[in-house]
């Protein structure tokens, strides 16, 4: 509210956090550096979203242990927080009821000041909350947004924003929900295709003013999955993740040779609901 | 059961600011040595450069030593040593990795007169073996004209031994194969593959710091912590930065305002 010229806004990060690494916390850094520095918008908080077992995806490990994980890895910073309402939804939740429902959370604590933040010590009560509010709002999220609440953008690798492409894994409409009402921060390599990709799309290009394209000048290649790999070989995984994150990991053994097991041969819970709709083809 | 090698790996630069990606060397390094089955790492050492190196935009020394101290903090096998840069000039690395291969050999045997009683004492355990640290951008700094000299390098991979970390960009076997005398001791030099490319360079971070943007987890919080309290790197840092902090680079970091400097 300091600087009415100015949109707040928050950053959603929706994705598997299996572990959070400090490359997912850099995409923070990046974007609101980025944001910032547009000198249109105001970024007030970032979200880390781990996504729901019910993703089914391989080697997917509990929620539970996700989300403690990105706390920990969240504690040292000043603006970025993590949100367990996703991963504690019985079903998959598509990212763009995610988004909504942090758009609308916001829009209701805006006056009210809802303070919610230990999110693991209450999750059945939280729930309910969620459910309720859901239902209230329905309708309001295609409106023009009200004054002073901040917008919520979807923050996201360039792998996200290539996975729109993948058959059944997203909802059409959902991908132009994405990019019409909310908005996508997508950090990306030098050099990479992001732009290509956004041209070669008409929803995405359609709604280009409100994709932001966050260059990333260094590489930085640390995956979720290679931190696995070099856990199941015995490589140290230090400065990679935060230690916090390491000292958790090796204290309760998270992950081996039998977590990659998990879910193996499971159909993703996406493409499952998405071809089960036989929604016909999402291509964008 | 044939006992391994004690290795003290040894990284020498310019540390200006350390990073991340200095740390992760050490432990790749570590790991692969330990998976050949031949070396036992019993420790690292960071050895930052003497002011007298003169590189542009190169921060003093007892601040470059002190980021370095609160980078390993956590760590349980590195540390930092100040030898280097507290010689009066700069001096060749061969001459630091001398030093520190008699410091070495000295803690490591037995007090006063090593020959006596060794008779009776159990098998000795194999010398420790120093190694120079790099990445592959330093080997291929070997072939630059008049950086090195010949008989330094002869000596670096013949009595010492290189492990050396890839990177981007850069063909450690090439440089190998394009020298006579790194071809003649590649038995001594351990390429090692780091399996995440993560490149964080100190001129990026250098960069990035003027122009206020964060390099939160590209370095450890308390070094930067450190960089802020210090104003180092600032645009206007030289000298007459006191009081201009960064607009607009409010970051929270949780460090502490000035940490204890006492290595471990």
């Amino acid at each position: 509210m300091e600087d009415p010229g100015k949109t707040e806004v928050v950053l959603l990060a929706c994705g598997s956090f299996n572990p959070v690494t400090n490359m997912h916390l850099r995409l923070f850094e990046l974007a609101r550096d980025y944001m910032n520095g547009t000198g249109k918008y105001r970024v007030v908080k970032g979200i880390i979203s781990p996504v729901g077992d019910a993703y089914k995806k391989k080697g997917l490990i509990s929620a539970h242990h996700r989300v403690i994980m990105a706390e920990l890895a969240t504690k040292n910073s000043s603006w970025v927080e993590v949100d367990s309402w996703e991963s504690l939804q019985k079903e998959w939740t598509e990212t763009e009821k995610v988004l909504r429902h942090h758009q609308e959370k916001l829009e209701a604590g805006g006056c009210d000041r809802q303070q919610d933040s230990p999110v693991l010590e209450r999750p059945g009560r939280k729930r309910k909350w969620a459910e309720q509010r859901s239902e209230v709002s329905q309708k309001k999220s295609l409106e023009p947004r009200t004054k002073g609440v901040p917008e919520v953008k979807l923050l996201c690798g360039a792998d996200i924003l290539e996975s729109f492409g993948v058959p059944n894994l997203w909802k059409s409409e959902d991908i132009a929900k994405i990019v019409g009402v909310y908005g996508l921060v997508c950090v990306t390599r030098v050099g990479n295709d992001a732009q290509k990709f956004i041209y070669e799309s008409d929803v995405l290009w359609k709604h280009r003013a409100n994709i932001h394209l966050v260059n990333e000048w260094i590489t930085n290649d640390i995956s979720s999955t290679k931190i696995r790999r070099a856990l199941r070989r015995g490589q140290s995984i230090r400065y990679l993740v935060p230690d916090l994150v390491g000292e958790y990991i090796e204290k309760h053994s998270l992950y081996s040779s039998e977590s990659e097991e998990r879910n193996v041969g499971v159909v993703l819970a996406p493409l499952q609901r998405n071809t089960a709709d036989t929604n016909s083809n999402p291509t964008v | 059961m044939k006992s391994r090698i004690p290795v003290v790996l040894l990284a020498c630069g310019s540390f200006n600011p350390i990073t991340n990606m200095h740390l992760r060397l050490f432990e790749v390094a570590r790991d692969h040595l330990h998976q050949t089955g031949m070396y036992q790492v019993i420790g690292g050492i960071i050895s930052p450069v003497n002011d007298n190196y003169k590189k542009k935009d190169l921060a003093a020394a007892h601040h470059r030593v002190a980021m370095v101290q609160l980078a390993l903090q956590m760590s349980d096998w590195i540390r930092v040593d100040t030898w280097e840069c507290e010689q009066a000039q700069w001096m060749e690395t061969v001459k630091v990795l001398r030093h520190h291969h008699h410091q070495l050999l000295r803690s490591l045997s037995p007090e006063e007169g090593p020959d006596q009683g060794t008779a009776v004492s159990p098998a000795p355990a194999a010398a420790p073996e120093l190694k120079f640290l790099c990445g592959a951008d330093v080997l291929k700094t070997f072939q630059t004209p008049n950086l090195w000299k010949d008989e330094h390098i002869q000596e670096i991979v013949e009595k010492f031994g290189l492990v050396c970390v890839g990177r981007a960009g850069h063909d450690p076997k090439a440089y190998i194969m394009g020298s006579p005398i790194l071809r003649r001791y590649q038995h001594n030099i351990h390429l090692v593959r780091e399996p995440v490319q993560n490149e964080i360079s100190a001129t990026y971070i250098r960069s990035a710091l003027g122009q206020g943007q964060s390099v939160k987890y590209l370095l450890p919080d308390a070094v930067i912590a450190y960089i802020k309290n210090h104003n180092l790197y600032s645009r206007d840092s030289p000298q007459k930065g006191n009081g201009t902090r960064n607009s607009g680079a409010e970051t929270g970091q949780g460090g502490p305002a000035t940490a204890p400097l006492s290595s471990p």
